[in-house]
């Protein structure tokens, strides 16, 4: 596994996702782990169901890195998303920063997952006991 | 011209299709095409709020006018993560 963008079927690997961007000029390197939650919005959740444009997905997690790039002094972002069924705990989404200092690993990788929630052409469908439902995360 | 619309998600299952390709006037814009998908599908959802476009798989404006042979992509509020 050598990609930087990735959506996959496959289950990821955090610690293969922080390799890719681990480098000796970079002091810092924090990694967001997204899983699985077992209760969304005030229901259980037995799985989630993934849907993406997988055409696009890796190209806007390559706009997301790009716009990093330009806010923030890091050396290196990688951006790794599941997609197909999902179980509670399952890992969702890695994203790891690499940085000279912790302030912009850190401010990145937020940046990141906060971007990656808003533009990213992925959609989750709940299943749980009370049925199933397309998440909407619009504030 | 025609256009190939894309669904996804909720839309995808309300059409009961993963696309639609449409035949449209010139000038015809990515709402028009997403409009004229709900004439032949209506269970499509009847509103426009929170969805988002992409023409070829670059983002684009719901006014941003079409070409013939473009894929269009409708996409309903997003949820990754």
């Amino acid at each position: 596994m050598t990609e930087r963008f990735l959506l996959s079927e496959k289950p990821i690997d955090e610690a293969a996702v922080a390799a890719l961007v681990a480098s000796p000029g970079a002091g810092a390197l924090v990694t967001f782990v997204g899983r699985v939650r077992a209760r969304s919005r005030g229901h259980d959740v037995d799985l989630l169901e993934y849907e993406a444009y997988p055409e696009m997905v890796e190209g806007v997690f390559h706009q997301i890195a790009g716009e990093v790039h330009e806010r923030f002094e890091v050396a290196a972002i990688a951006i790794h998303h599941r997609t197909g069924t999902l179980r509670v705990g399952d890992t969702s989404v890695v994203i790891a920063v690499a940085a000279e200092h912790r302030p912009a690993a850190f401010d990145a990788c937020r940046y990141a997952i906060d971007r990656l929630k808003q533009i990213t052409p992925i959609w989750k469908k709940e299943h749980g006991p009370d049925g199933a439902s397309w998440v909407d995360e619009r504030p | 011209m025609h256009v190939t619309v894309r669904l996804f998600a909720s839309h995808r299952e309300a059409a009961g299709v993963r696309e639609i390709v449409v035949d449209l006037p010139a000038g015809a814009r990515a709402v028009d095409a997403l409009a004229a998908c709900r004439r032949t599908h209506p269970a499509l959802p009847s509103t426009n709020s929170g969805v988002a476009f992409a023409i070829n798989r670059a983002f684009a404006g719901p006014d941003t006018v079409l070409a013939d042979g473009d894929e269009l992509a409708v996409l309903p509020p997003v949820a990754g993560g």
